[in-house]
């Protein structure tokens, strides 16, 4: 035996299998947070079941519950604090339920211990209404009410029920549309023009026709608006005339208005078909609506918007500069000790801690750029800043100085691979040293080029801590891109997915309600910049096989 | 050419000149593209030059001594044949005040000295003014002790209004107690030494009088609810003294008083209960025998007091709480700068400096916090007797004793920054000894930043350490197994596998890490633990166990696939750990880890702790030195490890004795940029830790470290000021550190380029 140790650690074995199990334990690793993340993102948006029971803590009076099982966990006696009544070392599990109806009951959510819980069943009448406000209702519909009159009760309920929550919900859009679109533009001309009228001041014009004229413009704004405010006022009459009524868990009736409404489901009375159909629809709805309730409910539109949108002005700010650097680093500069020196910078540059870009951003660019430009350009607006404040452009920007080296690096690479043999023979033929980079050597780097792209915009859409300081915000009030001239407006702040994360994690005030939107929202962001990854990967790959060919041809 | 032939000498021409015009704009097209490249490369790299230069560029400020300039000189405005009690100005150093001892008071221009107001605070009294003292500077109240044992409080009032869009000031006075004196000494014995402060409701007068009685008047204003008029209610108290005070200085709150005595001693008293005032101590030989207390003030915030004496030194003395929450005035700090009596002291009014005028007429501006002399000015008069510093400290009055005049101005943006105070432990006013501490700003006005970024600094390598610890084995020795044993095959799928780990965005590291992985470890704590220890011992024992299987079993299995093998191995292994948790839990910790340590071991536990960012960061930097270190490993050249194996060196003796020590400085170069990863990273250390910045080891507590200060103080800290370029510095301290790593890294990089190049 002992022998057969001995010789077994002779042979190098264990510590081999030691760097092995290094190996496995790394790779579990990121596949075990990917799945962690995936999981706990996606069933979020699964129509859980809804349970209803009787919940009996002894010496308090029983109360009904009616939720969704959201978590469990096992935990000691002693930690659930039931010490007196269990052995202390007993495990118990303790169940986290979503009972929403936050308005009623204070919370919407709460730790059940398993140990008295009576008479767990899923009633099919069970419904979830997603509101506006309060979070979700759960309970049983009993009645729809137009005005004070009950137009609808029984057994027939439910279709009707549905049926006027469409036709509230196209109310309610089209009071959205008239609310952001059409007032918000004329609100911002107003502004723009409010704007006009200081720019003259500025220069010393008091009257005249051009005041007229502005404030002509005015008034006809104005009527336009009185119009939509009076439109508004009749949709917002037609939305408030329908309300249902409802009894919580516990047979309190409850009257809800139909406008705060967004959709009402029976989970437990769902067919798998329509399980899937309401899930799909959610994910739908998480990728392409405003959210709603600090955050923790409803969409990611904008973040998503506001995370492409940063990335793309970056990228067009980041990919000539890169490429040009990368050229003359390769192919101008003489190779002596000064361009070793700015690779070695370049190389660092890449390691540089990104808080520290935020820093230069927000000093340099917002502070410094922004406030000279706003006194050079925005005069009018002044004090209340246009540049001079973290915005979209400054965002761009400084990722773009963060990702410079990345575009630098792999457009080396591809440079370096380009074979010797191609650039002699293009010189050969008589071409000049740009045509042939032009027309032989750039052609054979794009892939190289785009692959540093695709890595500097994985690496972008990541970055959280620099935008913190030079542009995100946790709700932008609009989007950067819209109808208004002059329509992509870079002095906006804007949503970023990666901030978003970190906002409504950690500053949300319902961190319960806002966890599986984070996990959907992390697992969105990994699904990115995993694909983005995997993509410059594979260029890489094709180009390097497709120059092995080329040498070696 | 042949072109040229048939179409004759015209068309030659016109053929030439155009194959000429096209040469030229090829070769224009050439040189213009070598320009390009030039410009824009160049400009890229210069941009790249800019992010340090700008850092620096905010950052040098701080450090510039100040500046000072004269600005005008004329004569004392007013009554100059009457001696100056007081100098004052308003906010926006426009408008002076002089305060004289036959009761004038003159407001005048301090761009010339021009009068624009002048008041006479006893018009109609007999009374001469014996003891005059200003309240706290930016309360502006003025208090004269008067001949006939009362007090007279005087409050100079400056309204701001903006007629046809100009500012204009307007000064006046006002008096709290209305325009008769308060009567303080009953007997009617002369006020020698006067203090008084006013709240807007409380008001306290301090004053000696001239048969040696301390007099303590409180005057509290209370708003009656019925009608609109304040009731005033008073106290009086009074102390026989001992010594003669040359000096008396009522603090800011009311509720301490000192008093300076001949004899060189200070007298500490306890004012909170204004109808019994409690002398706490007599601090005997504040100064050496021979030498005089010549002046005495408070640091704006009215805790610690300034002590200038007849040698030019000053010194400040704050009280400190010992153990049995008594309170004793302590020697802090001390400046000897000037070496002629001190006349004058005058306290900035936020910041803790002060500017120190002797006979001489050299004044010293001073911070005490940084215990910094920013300058020692000689002004270029017989002697300087009253100074008063502006609101703002950018302004200085300074009257020489012959009733000349000077008006400076001071450029002092960032006294608060030193050496020592950004670094070494400073004592900090109401502690109790010299400390580390970052704690920038907080909601009263009397505060003292503390700007130590030590606490900061030593937060970044914690969280350092710890990632490292946790980075390295698993990095290292993946990276050896990836790049020496494992087949060519799984290695194609695990690098690229490990690789994207890499680009997993920091923010989703760190909100997994605080708001999973920290409640997961505090619930399972010792189970975190056992998986220390389970998963080597199982996965040797599972080596052992292959190493016995029989060959036929073994061989169906190729060489290089342990780590898919052990892919069974580690699962069970964490989760038997994982699952003997609660019983270990129970059966040792008293079914509470966390619990246990803090009550048993004292040793405190936060949830949010360095454990999980050891984890978590560990989980971020683990890609960067596994990629770097498996490419120094996969790069060592194949001779050299076919030539040893051939020699019947094992495998595991190649890798240790030839593979290994060739590749160790790309090994090193990988673990320089990863630790240059983990002290700039800041998503998972904001999020994962706590964000307290306390200096200890204790890997179960937290830590703030620079990039999280950065990223959560930025937002809020205002733009030029001092918390601003100090954050500023935290980011070239991290832009250094990284650069000095990365650089490393790079340098040995390139030798073990040639290195390889030349085996």
């Amino acid at each position: 035996m002992t022998h057969n140790i001995r010789q077994w650690i002779k042979t190098g074995e264990p510590w081999i299998w030691l760097n092995a199990g290094a190996v496995t334990v790394s790779v579990l690793m990121v596949i075990g947070l990917t799945l962690l993340i995936a999981v706990r993102g996606m069933e979020h948006f699964w129509p859980a079941p809804v349970e209803a029971f009787r919940y009996s803590v002894p010496g308090e009076k029983p109360v009904l519950f009616m939720g969704q099982r959201v978590d469990e966990e096992q935990v000691t006696a002693f930690r659930a604090g039931l010490a007196k009544r269990v052995d202390p070392n007993q495990l118990v599990s303790r169940h986290l339920y979503k009972t929403g109806n936050r308005d009623f009951l204070g919370i919407d959510f709460r730790w059940v211990n398993a140990l008295d819980m009576e008479n767990l069943e899923y009633p099919d009448e069970a419904m979830v209404v997603e509101r506006r406000e309060w979070g979700d209702f759960i309970g049983v519909l009993k009645a729809v009410k137009r005005g004070d009159t009950v137009i609808e009760s029984g057994t027939n309920v439910w279709p009707l029920f549905q049926r006027v929550i469409d036709e509230s919900t196209a109310i309610f859009d089209e009071i959205r549309h008239i609310e952001k679109d059409r007032i918000g533009g004329i609100n911002y001309r107003i502004e723009r023009l409010r704007l006009q009228e200081r720019s003259l001041e500025l220069d010393g014009v008091t009257g005249g026709p051009e005041f007229d004229a502005l404030e002509a413009e005015r008034q006809s704004l104005q009527r336009e608006y009185d119009s939509y405010t009076r439109r508004l006022g009749e949709l917002y009459e037609d939305l408030n005339t329908y309300s249902f009524v409802a009894t919580l868990a516990d047979g309190k009736e409850a009257e809800i208005p139909l406008s705060k409404v967004v959709r009402a489901y029976r989970p437990n009375a769902m067919s798998l078909v329509g399980k899937v159909q309401f899930y799909l629809a959610k994910i739908w709805e998480f990728v392409s609506e405003d959210p709603r309730e600090a955050n923790t409910e409803g969409g990611i539109f904008p973040a998503i918007f506001g995370t492409v949108l940063m990335v793309i002005i970056m990228s067009i700010i980041v990919t000539p500069f890169g490429v040009v650097a990368a050229v003359y680093l390769r192919e101008y500069a003489s190779q002596g000790p000064l361009t070793r020196l700015i690779r070695i910078s370049v190389n660092n540059l890449a390691g540089v801690p990104s808080i520290v870009y935020g820093v230069f951003g927000l000093g340099f660019f917002v502070y410094f750029l922004g406030g000279s430009i706003d006194k050079l350009f925005f005069p009018e607006s002044l004090p209340a800043p246009t540049f001079g404040t973290p915005g979209l452009m400054w965002a761009s920007l400084t990722l773009a100085i963060l990702t410079v080296p990345v575009v630098i690096v792999a457009t080396e690479e591809g440079l370096s691979r380009v074979p010797r043999s191609i650039r002699e023979g293009s010189l050969a033929l008589g071409a000049t040293k740009a045509e042939t980079l032009w027309r032989t050597v750039l052609p054979m780097t794009s892939s190289a080029m785009i692959t540093g792209l695709i890595l500097a915009v994985a690496r972008a859409a990541g970055e959280v801590a620099p935008l913190m300081l030079v542009g995100v915000v946790k709700l932008a009030p609009s989007l950067p891109l819209d109808g208004n001239f002059p329509f992509l407006h870079l002095e906006r702040k804007f949503m970023h997915l990666g901030f978003h994360i970190y906002d409504v994690g950690f500053q949300s005030p319902n961190v319960e309600a806002a966890r599986p939107l984070v996990y959907a929202t992390s697992f969105l962001l990994v699904v990115i910049i995993i694909t983005l990854n995997l993509t410059a990967i594979r260029i890489r790959n094709t180009l390097r096989e497709k120059y092995r060919a080329a040498e070696q041809s | 050419m042949t072109n040229q032939v048939l179409t004759g000498d015209t068309a030659t021409e016109s053929v030439t000149e155009t194959t000429a015009r096209y040469l030229k704009t090829r070769h224009l097209k050439d040189v213009m593209t070598r320009y390009m490249m030039a410009v824009g490369g160049i400009g890229v790299i210069i941009a790249i030059v800019l992010i340090a230069v700008y850092l620096f560029y905010v950052v040098v400020p701080m450090f510039m001594p100040a500046e000072v300039d004269l600005a005008a000189e004329y004569r004392a405005p007013g009554d100059s044949s009457a001696d100056t009690l007081y100098y004052a100005m308003e906010e926006q150093a426009e408008i002076g005040l002089r305060a004289d001892n036959q009761g004038k008071l003159v407001f005048f221009d301090v761009s010339d000295g021009r009068v624009l107001q002048e008041h006479d605070v006893l018009p109609d009294s007999d009374a001469a003014i014996t003891a005059f003292d200003a309240g706290d500077p930016s309360q502006e109240l003025l208090a004269y002790g008067l001949s006939d044992g009362s007090v007279l409080l005087v409050q100079h009032r400056y309204k701001i209004t903006y007629p046809d869009d100009k500012r204009l000031i307007s000064p006046g006075l006002y008096y709290p107690m209305g325009r008769e004196p308060t009567r303080v000494s009953e007997d009617g014995s002369a006020i020698t030494q006067v203090s008084a402060q006013y709240d807007g409701d409380n008001t306290t007068i301090a004053a000696v009088t001239a048969n040696s009685e301390l007099h303590l008047v409180s005057l509290a204003r209370e708003e009656s609810f019925l009608s609109d008029e304040a009731e005033i209610t008073r106290s009086d108290a009074m102390l026989p003294l001992s010594r003669r005070a040359s000096h008396m200085i009522l603090d800011v709150d009311q509720r301490e008083l000192y008093l300076a005595n001949d004899d060189g001693s200070i007298s500490y008293y306890d004012t909170s209960d204004k109808s019994a005032p409690v002398l706490i101590e007599h601090v005997q030989r504040v100064v050496p025998d021979d030498v005089r207390i010549t002046s005495l003030e408070f640091l704006s915030g009215g805790i610690s007091v300034l002590v200038g004496d007849s040698r030019g030194h000053i010194n400040q003395w704050f009280p400190v709480r010992d153990e049995n929450n008594d309170y004793s005035l302590q020697w802090v700090r001390g400046f000897s700068a000037q070496d002629h009596p001190i006349t004058d002291i005058t306290p900035e009014y936020f910041r803790k400096g002060f500017i120190a005028a002797d006979e001489s007429g050299t004044y010293g501006i001073y911070h005490t916090t940084a215990h910094r002399t920013v300058k020692v000015v000689d002004a270029g008069i017989s002697a300087s007797l009253k100074a008063a510093l502006g609101p703002r400290a950018d302004a200085l009055l300074l009257e020489d004793g012959r009733r000349q005049l000077q008006f400076w101005r001071v450029h002092n943006e960032h006294p608060e920054i030193s050496w020592q105070s950004l670094w070494g432990k400073v004592w900090y006013e109401s502690r109790a000894e010299p400390e580390l501490i970052w704690q920038s700003s907080s909601a009263s006005s009397d505060f003292e930043p503390k700007f130590s970024l030590s606490p900061l600094a030593f937060g970044t390598f914690k969280a350092a350490f710890y990632a490292m610890l946790f980075a390295i084995p698993l990095a290292i020795l993946g990276a050896i197994y990836t790049a020496y044993f494992m087949t060519p095959k799984m290695r194609s799928m695990v690098k690229p596998t490990i690789e994207i780990m890499e680009a997993l965005p920091t923010v989703i590291l760190g909100f997994l890490a605080g708001l999973w992985l920290a409640p997961f470890v505090e619930l399972h704590l010792p189970g975190i633990f056992m998986i220390l220890l389970l998963l080597p011992v199982s996965i040797l024992l599972a080596s052992y166990g292959w190493f016995k299987l029989p060959d036929k079993i073994k061989k169906q299995v190729p060489e290089g696939w342990e780590a898919a093998l052990l892919i069974p191995v580690v699962v069970l292994a964490t989760t038997v750990a994982i699952a003997l948790s609660i019983p270990v839990e129970k059966a040792f910790f008293g079914g509470n880890m966390p619990l246990w340590l803090t009550n048993e071991m004292g040793i405190g536990y936060d949830q949010r702790n360095s454990l999980v960012v050891g984890v978590a960061m560990g989980f971020a930097v683990i890609p960067t030195i596994f990629s770097i270190s498996e490419d120094a490993i996969y790069s060592v050249p194949k001779h050299l490890t076919t030539g040893s194996l051939s020699l019947g060196a094992t495998p595991w003796q190649t890798m240790m004795r030839v593979v290994l020590l060739t590749a160790s400085p790309g090994i090193f170069s990988a673990l320089m940029i990863g630790l240059g990863r983990a002290v700039g990273e800041t998503m998972i250390v904001v999020m994962a830790t706590g964000n307290t910045a306390i200096m200890d080891m204790n890997i179960f507590e937290g830590f703030r470290a620079l990039s999280a200060n950065i990223a959560v103080e930025m937002p809020e800290s205002e733009v030029g000021g001092t918390h601003y370029r100090v954050l500023f510095l935290a980011a070239l301290v991290l832009f250094m550190a990284t650069f000095v790593f990365n650089t490393a890294a790079e340098v040995v990089r390139q030798r073990l380029r040639i290195k390889y190049s030349s085996l």
